[in-house]
C-alpha cells in the first residue's frame, strides 16, 4: 500500500491536531458576563465535544479527495432501477440559491414569502395535472414519507366513515418501503402474487380484497417495468370493497403526458422529485415525496396546505405573477386534516428545482422524458438480445418494457458460475454503476436496468457490449468477475463482519 | 416527438435505428400494453417548455417577492436559523460527486460518502454524548417521531408523554403518527417555562422533551430522564446541536435518544427544507435505529473501507419488520453538516455558542428595559428568548418590518396562553448594532401599536 493510499483512508478525526482550527469568531461587540452567571455550570458540559481540529486547507482536501472515492452521474452511466438516474440540470441549483430562496426563513410572514408560496402553488397545480388528481400536499420530505402520507389519509378517510379496517395489500414485486409503511401506519401487510405475465395476479387480488382492506399499494408500471393490463379491474376490485388505491410514484418517469394514475382509478399518488424531477440524489437525499390525491381524500391533506385565495377584503392583497387578483397563504384551517408530518413547509429547495425542470420542459417536453425513456429502455433490452446476451441473461418477462426491465442471471450463474453480484462489481471496472440487484425479490438472481431519458444511443450500445464481454470473459476464466472489482479505490469489502462486530463511529 | 426536450439526446435519425433494433414501427407501439381508454390524448396543461433563460428570469421573479434575511434583520428562529455558512460547505457540496450518486449500494464506489457519513456519526454522538448515530433522517419535527417509533419498538408501551416545550411542529406531527400506531399522546404542561412532569407510571413509553425548550429556556434534562426511568420509560431529547456547544450533553443526562433538527449545523434556510435531522442512541437501541448507518470494515485486501451496516434493520432487507419506512433520507445536507462541525471544530464551536450567550443576554436585558416589554421568563437560555409585549403582536411585527427589522416569531398561534408573546432568536450574524435596532424599533412599535389599540379600546 502506497502512503497516498494509507493517507486517503484517514478519517478527518485522525487528521485533528490539537490548537488547528478553520474558525475565527465574529469579534465580541457585547458587555460580557460571566458565564456562571448565564449558564449555570449544573447545566453546562464538563469537557467540549471533540469535533476536529483542522485548517481550512485541510478540510477542503480532506472532502475532495474523499469526494475522488464516489462514482457520480455526472461521470458515468447509472442504470439502477427504480431510482431514476437523469441529469441533474444546474441551472436548477443556481435558481434554488438566489437568497430569495435559499435565505428565506420558514416562518417568514406568508405576506412576504408571496414568490415562495406561489411557486409551491405552481407546482401544486403542475403535479396535479400530471397525475390527473386535483389536491396536492407538497410536505412529505421523500418517497417513503409520501407512502406514510398516503397510508395515514387512507386511515382519516376510513375513520371518517366510521369504518375500521386492518390490512393493506402490495404485490410481492412491491418496494421495500411499501411493506415497512403498512407497518408503521398501523396496518398489517398481505401481499399479493404476481402473474405468469408479471402482473398483479387478478385472482389472488380478488381472493384477499376483503372488507377489512384498507387500501392497495401499487406501482405501475410495476418494479418489473411492466404496465399492469389489468390495472382498470384491479381499480374496480379494490373500489369494490371500499378500499383506496394507491400510487408509489417510483415509477412516473415511464408515462408522464401519456397517462394518468388518476384517469387509472388510482385515489392517491405519491411523486418523487428526487427522481422523475431531476433532483440530485445527493449520495441519498434530500428528496421531496409530495401526493396528490382525489376529491374523497382532500379533506384529509396534512396541514398547512399551500393555497390561493381570492378578493379577500384585505389590504395586503396584490396580484399574482400571472396579474390575477388574489394572494397567497398557508391554510392551517383543515379540521378533518391527519396534521403535519413534519416542520414547517417541506423540502422547498426541491420545490423549486422541480418547478424549474416541469417549467423548462413544458408538456411536450415531459412526454419527450417518458418516451425517450420507454425507447431507451427497450432499445438497451433489443441490442442485449442482437449481441447474445439474452442467452445466459433472459428478460424476466418477455414483454415490451416501459422505462426499465429486470433480467434474470440464473442461467449466467448456472453455465458461467458467476452471480449477479459478480456481475454487477465487475461493471465497476469498467466505469459503468451496476443496475439494482436481487430485486424485485420474485426474479431469481435479478438485475433491474432503467437506463433514463438521458442517455445516448452509444453509451446504451457501450453499455450492452460491456456486458457481453463481461461474459464473454467469465465463460474463459470466471474468477475475474468474481473477484471484482479490480480497480475501485477499495475491492470488496466484509459487510457481514462489519454488521457483526458494528464500528459506526471513530473511537477517540 | 424526440428531441423536444434539452436534456434528452436522442436524434430523430437515432430514433429511427433504435425502433428497427426494437422491431416496431413507431414509439406509440411501445405504449400498447396501456389500454386505449386510459390515454390521455391531448398535451398536459402545463404550457410550453423555456430556455433557460427564460426559466431562470422567472424564477428570479418569484424569488424577488419573498423578504429573506438579506432583506431585512431577522430575529425570527424557531426550529430555523439564520447562521452563517462559511463558503467551502457550498463549494464540497456542490461537487458532482457527492451531489450526484445515488444511495452508497455499491461501497466500493462509494467511499466518499460512506466516509463522510462515517465522520458525521462521530461527530454527532461527540455532541449528544451518546454511542450510537444514524447517517441521518428527514428534518426536527419528524426525527421526533420517529424517536416515538423506536420507544414503541423498544418497549410497546401505549402512552407517549410530550412536553408542552418541544416544537408545536413535532408534537403535530408526532400525535399525526401516534394516532395510527393507537398510542395515546399526552402533554407535560410548561411551569415557569419549564416542563413540569405529571405523575408517571408504567403505561408511559417515553418521556420527550426539547433541549433548550420552544420558549429557549434550558430544562432540568437529567431529572427528567431520572424520572422517566424510574417507571422504566425512555427519555427523549429534541436538541438544538448548536446549543450542545455549552450544555450538558443529553447523554452525560442519561437521555436515550437524542433527536433534532440540522439544519443550524452549515445549511441554509431553504423556506424550511431541505435540511436534515439527526437521531442518536445508546448501544441498547443501536437495533432499533431507523435509516441508514455507515460502519467500518476491511476490503479482501485488508484496506480500510465503509460500508452501509446492520441493514436487516431496513426496509429493503426486512420489509413490513423493518425498524423504519425510510430510505432517501439527508446524506447531502449531513454531509454539509459535518464539514460545518468541521470547519468550527473543538474550540470554535464552544466559542461561537459563547458569542451567542452573550449576545443573546445583551438583547434579553435591551429588551427588557423597554417599556411594554417584558421577558416572558427568567430562565437560563442560550440563544433565544421570548417577551410579552403590552401591544398586539402581530401590528407591532408588521410596524417592525416596515422599519426593516423581523423581530421575532409571535407565539399566539401555538401558545394562546401566550398571545402576547415573542420569541427572539439571536445568531452569530445579529450583531450589537443589529440588537439596538431591534430595540429601538419594537419600542416605537409597541408604543405605536399600544397606543392605538388604547385608543380603539377607549
Amino acid at each position: 500500500m502506497s502512503a497516498t493510499a494509507a493517507d486517503d483512508q484517514l478519517t478527518i478525526f485522525e487528521r485533528s491536531r490539537a490548537g488547528r482550527r478553520a474558525f475565527v469568531a465574529p469579534a465580541s461587540d457585547v458587555p460580557e458576563r460571566p458565564l456562571d452567571e448565564l449558564l449555570p455550570a449544573r447545566l453546562r458540559r464538563a469537557a467540549p465535544a471533540r469535533l476536529p481540529e483542522v485548517s481550512e486547507p485541510e478540510i477542503v482536501r480532506h472532502y475532495n479527495r474523499l469526494s475522488r472515492r464516489n462514482f457520480d452521474l455526472d461521470t458515468g452511466f447509472y442504470p439502477l432501477g427504480s431510482c431514476t438516474m437523469k441529469h441533474n440540470p444546474r441551472l436548477h441549483e443556481r435558481v434554488a440559491a438566489l437568497d430569495g430562496n435559499a435565505r428565506l426563513h420558514p416562518l417568514q410572514d406568508p405576506r412576504r414569502a408571496q414568490g415562495a408560496l406561489e411557486l409551491m402553488w405552481r407546482l401544486q397545480e403542475a403535479l396535479g395535472e400530471i397525475a390527473g388528481l386535483p389536491h396536492v400536499s407538497l410536505q412529505p420530505s421523500a418517497g417513503s414519507h409520501g407512502e406514510l402520507a398516503g397510508v395515514l389519509l387512507t386511515r382519516a378517510y376510513h375513520e371518517d366513515r366510521g369504518e375500521r379496517r386492518t390490512k393493506v395489500l402490495a404485490p410481492d414485486t412491491a418496494h421495500g418501503t411499501n411493506p415497512a409503511t403498512v407497518t408503521m401506519g398501523g396496518y398489517e401487510v398481505v401481499h399479493v402474487g404476481t402473474d405468469a405475465d408479471g402482473n398483479v395476479d387478478l385472482e389472488d387480488l380478488r381472493a384477499k380484497a376483503t372488507e377489512d382492506v384498507a387500501c392497495l399499494m401499487l406501482t405501475n408500471p410495476s418494479t418489473l417495468g411492466l404496465f399492469e393490463r389489468g390495472i382498470q379491474q384491479i381499480a374496480e376490485i379494490v373500489h369494490g370493497v371500499g378500499a383506496t388505491l394507491y400510487y408509489d410514484g417510483a415509477n412516473l418517469n415511464a408515462i408522464m403526458g401519456i397517462c394518468r394514475p388518476g384517469d387509472m382509478g388510482f385515489d392517491i399518488v405519491h411523486f418523487n422529485l428526487h427522481k422523475t424531477f431531476a433532483q440530485p440524489h445527493g449520495g441519498g437525499g434530500p428528496g421531496a415525496g409530495p401526493v396528490a390525491v382525489a376529491d374523497h381524500i382532500e379533506p384529509f391533506l396534512p396541514r398547512p396546505q399551500v393555497v390561493r385565495r381570492e378578493g379577500a377584503p384585505d389590504d395586503t392583497i396584490g396580484t399574482g405573477s400571472d396579474g390575477r387578483l388574489g394572494h397567497f397563504d398557508l391554510d392551517y384551517d383543515r379540521p378533518r386534516s391527519i396534521g403535519r408530518l413534519r416542520g414547517f413547509q417541506g423540502n422547498y429547495g426541491v420545490f423549486v428545482r422541480a418547478y424549474a425542470y416541469i417549467r423548462s420542459l413544458g408538456a411536450a417536453g415531459l412526454r419527450d422524458v417518458s418516451e425517450t425513456a420507454v425507447l431507451n429502455a427497450n432499445y438497451l433490452l433489443a441490442r442485449l438480445r442482437a449481441i447474445g446476451v439474452a442467452e445466459r441473461l433472459p428478460v424476466a418477462y418477455d414483454r415490451v418494457c416501459m422505462h426499465e426491465f429486470v433480467l434474470s442471471g440464473a442461467p449466467m450463474k448456472r453455465d458461467l458460475e458467476i452471480r449477479t453480484l459478480d456481475l454487477a462489481k465487475r461493471l465497476l471496472d469498467h466505469g459503468v454503476h451496476p443496475p439494482t440487484v436481487y430485486f424485485p425479490l420474485v426474479v431469481d438472481e435479478a438485475l433491474m436496468i432503467e437506463p433514463t431519458e438521458t442517455e445516448t444511443r452509444e453509451t446504451l450500445d457501450r453499455f450492452a457490449d460491456t456486458i457481453a464481454e463481461i461474459l464473454r470473459e467469465a465463460a474463459q476464466d470466471p474468477e475475474i468477475a468474481r473477484t471484482a472489482p479490480h480497480t475501485t479505490p477499495v475491492r470488496r469489502l466484509d459487510e457481514a463482519g462489519a454488521a457483526r462486530h458494528p464500528v459506526i463511529r471513530q473511537a477517540l | 416527438m424526440c428531441g423536444v426536450s434539452r436534456y434528452t439526446s436522442v436524434t430523430e435519425a437515432d430514433r429511427l435505428a433504435m425502433l428497427e433494433q426494437i422491431g416496431v414501427g413507431a414509439i406509440e407501439e411501445l405504449f400498447s400494453d396501456i389500454p386505449p381508454g386510459l390515454r390521455l390524448g391531448r398535451p398536459l396543461a402545463l404550457g410550453e417548455g423555456r430556455s433557460e433563460q427564460e426559466v431562470y428570469d422567472e424564477l428570479r421573479a418569484l424569488a424577488d417577492r419573498n423578504v429573506s434575511v438579506e432583506d431585512e434583520i431577522c430575529f425570527v428562529g424557531a426550529g430555523m436559523y439564520d447562521h452563517y455558512v462559511p463558503a467551502l460547505v457550498d463549494a464540497i457540496t456542490s461537487r458532482s460527486e457527492f451531489l450526484t450518486p445515488y444511495t452508497p449500494y455499491q461501497p466500493e464506489v462509494s467511499q466518499g460518502t460512506l466516509q463522510a457519513m462515517f465522520e458525521y456519526q462521530t461527530a454527532i454522538c461527540e455532541l449528544t454524548g451518546l454511542p450510537v448515530s444514524n447517517a441521518s433522517v428527514y428534518e426536527g419535527p419528524s426525527a421526533v417521531a420517529a424517536a416515538g417509533w423506536v420507544s414503541r419498538l423498544a418497549n410497546g408501551r401505549r402512552r407517549l408523554v410530550v412536553s408542552r416545550g418541544v416544537h408545536p411542529h413535532a408534537r403535530e406531527a408526532l400525535g399525526t403518527l401516534a394516532h395510527a400506531w393507537g398510542v395515546d399522546v399526552t402533554e407535560a404542561p410548561l411551569r415557569d417555562a419549564v416542563t413540569e412532569l405529571p405523575p408517571l407510571d408504567e403505561e408511559v413509553g417515553a418521556v420527550i422533551v426539547a433541549q433548550p425548550n420552544f420558549l429557549g429556556a434550558v430544562e432540568d434534562l437529567e431529572a427528567i430522564a431520572a424520572a422517566a426511568h424510574q417507571v422504566g420509560a425512555l427519555c427523549i431529547a429534541s436538541c438544538d446541536p448548536l446549543a450542545l456547544a455549552l450544555l450538558r450533553s443529553p447523554g452525560e443526562c442519561g437521555v436515550d435518544i437524542a433527536v433534532g433538527e440540522g439544519q443550524m449545523l452549515g445549511n441554509r434556510l431553504d423556506f424550511g427544507g431541505p435540511s436534515f435531522g439527526f437521531l442518536a442512541t445508546t448501544e441498547a437501541l443501536i437495533r432499533r435505529v431507523p435509516g441508514r448507518i455507515a460502519g467500518e470494515t476491511r476490503d479482501v485486501d485488508g484496506r480500510r473501507g465503509f460500508v452501509l451496516t446492520l441493514q436487516t434493520r431496513e426496509q429493503h432487507i426486512r420489509r413490513e419488520r423493518a425498524t423504519s419506512n425510510i430510505c432517501t433520507a439527508q446524506a447531502l445536507n449531513a454531509l454539509a453538516g459535518v464539514i460545518y462541525l468541521t470547519w468550527l471544530g473543538r474550540e470554535g464551536i464552544v466559542e461561537l455558542c459563547e458569542l451567542m450567550l452573550q449576545r443573546t443576554a445583551y438583547a434579553r436585558r435591551r429588551l427588557a428595559a423597554l417599556p411594554g416589554v417584558s421577558l416572558l421568563h427568567e430562565q437560563p437560555v442560550v440563544r433565544e428568548f421570548a417577551v410579552a409585549l403590552d401591544a398586539p403582536v402581530r401590528e407591532v411585527i408588521d410596524r417592525c418590518a416596515e422599519l426593516g427589522v423581523n423581530p421575532g416569531y409571535p407565539l399566539g398561534r401555538d401558545y394562546p396562553e401566550h398571545c402576547d408573546g415573542l420569541l427572539v432568536a439571536i445568531t452569530e450574524r445579529r450583531t450589537r448594532s443589529d440588537i439596538d435596532r431591534l430595540a429601538d424599533a419594537l419600542a416605537t412599535a409597541v408604543a405605536a401599536a399600544g397606543a392605538r389599540h388604547a385608543v380603539g379600546a377607549g
